[in-house]
């Protein structure tokens, strides 16, 4: 479903990863890990067709969805709202039953604006099941959830899984999630500056 | 593309700045304006057709830094970016917004506005016609610039420096349109060179946008 060869990505004109490889199948999740800087979400933003890698190739089939740090929440609108709106971007028809799967069942008309940020998070979790995608890439999905809704998370990747669906995940910690793991840190030896086609050369 | 319209709407009314700000602007500016040039009748119905065009003009790039900022900020740009729809449309559609909630309300106040500097109602109408044509150009042009400021913080004052020269023949053709009525002329085709910038506008913009959105997205 994504396979990715020879990938080289940077951000600010600093490569940060070089020649990272890896095939994702179908039932599969990946979870990157690595410590703070090293290029976990530079490496999504390129999977997620948001930034041009430096070098390689990135190849997917189907659909992709990608939830990012910042979530996208509109505050003046209600969590259901807000959800029909991802799902009519994504041409689905949403019932509100997803709303259960991180139980938000009771904050449905509530204004996202007064949501905590374990809410929040629930909430763009949700939007992953409304975009109805294949592969899903999510940047530090646990950041502010509770143990609870933690484990909530897991059983609505394995069961996304299960039903043919891939994820490629970043996190810090680990996750109790059956899961190959990939250490970036791996990749990061040879830091170097690039070069890019706005800066001219030097006399 | 319709959903991002129609959300885009409602976020305008419900967070009520976009939606009044424009028109509130507006009416300052007409309401201040006999004060400081004195209440000579002549004079103010020479001038209201200029004015009343750089008023709206004006009131609607107020907003234009407004029309990606917010989505940029809270990171709704990124997800839309990913989404299956073009960045052409996100454009189109938030620049159609942003026409509604301002460019539609000032054409309709404008002729009301008018009576204000002394405006008679038959001009007005020709102001109204003018401003319905041409405002459509100054918010894909408005919007066009806030994409190319996205990022940049403060933006709006390169935003207004960029989309000034833009600005300018829409004013021209708009003005030049309005003081022909006022004066009794033939209209001369500025009506139609108005229509044919916000035609042109909406046929070439969306292609400069969306890649001045991917750009800056990277």
């Amino acid at each position: 479903m994504l396979k990715v060869s020879n990938l080289s990505v940077g951000r600010g004109g600093i490569s940060l990863l070089n020649d990272v490889n890896f095939v994702l199948k179908a039932g599969q999740a990946l979870v990157l890990r690595g410590p703070n800087g090293v290029g976990k979400t530079t490496l999504l933003r390129c999977v997620a067709g948001l930034q041009d890698p430096l070098l390689g190739d990135i190849d997917h089939e189907g659909s992709v969805a990608y939830a990012a740090h910042a979530e996208g929440i509109k505050g003046s609108m209600s969590v259901i709202e807000n959800l029909k709106f991802w799902a009519d971007v994504y041409g689905r028809s949403m019932t509100e039953e997803v709303l259960l799967t991180y139980k938000l069942n009771d904050l449905a008309q509530r204004p996202a604006a007064n949501l905590s940020a374990g809410q929040k998070r629930r909430l763009s979790l949700t939007r992953m099941l409304v975009t109805g995608c294949n592969l899903w890439i999510m940047d530090e999905p646990t950041a502010s959830l509770d143990a609870e809704n933690i484990a909530l998370f897991y059983m609505t990747v394995n069961s996304h899984l299960q039903a043919g669906g891939a994820a490629l995940l970043s996190a810090h910690n680990d996750l109790n999630l059956n899961a190959e793991t990939l250490d970036l840190a791996q990749f990061c030896k040879a830091r170097s500056i690039v070069t890019s086609n706005f800066d001219e050369p030097l006399e | 593309m319709i959903q991002l319209f129609t959300r885009d709407v409602v976020l305008s009314v419900r967070s009520g700045g976009g939606f009044g700000l424009a028109l509130a602007f507006f009416l300052i500016v007409v309401v201040l304006m006999p004060f400081a040039l004195g209440p000579d009748q002549f004079v103010l119905a020479k001038i209201a057709p200029g004015l009343l065009w750089l008023g709206a003009l004006l009131a609607c790039l107020l907003s234009s830094d407004r029309i990606f900022g917010m989505d940029y900020e809270d990171g709704t740009l990124e997800l839309l970016a990913t989404s299956p729809l073009p960045l052409e449309s996100v454009y189109l559609a938030k620049s159609a917004a942003h026409w509604l909630t301002t460019g539609l309300p000032l054409s309709l106040a404008a002729p009301v506005f008018g009576l204000l500097l002394n405006l008679n109602l038959k001009v007005g109408g020709v102001l109204c016609l003018s401003l319905l044509l041409g405002t459509p150009a100054l918010s894909l042009i408005g919007s066009f610039g806030a994409t190319l400021t996205l990022g940049v913080r403060r933006g709006g004052l390169l935003l207004s420096l960029l989309v000034l020269p833009l600005y300018i023949p829409t004013l021209i053709f708009g003005a030049l349109a309005v003081n022909a009525a006022a004066l009794g002329k033939a209209l001369d085709g500025s009506l139609l060179s108005i229509l044919a910038i916000s035609l042109g506008a909406i046929a070439v913009l969306p292609f400069f946008s969306a890649m001045a959105l991917r750009a800056n997205l990277q």
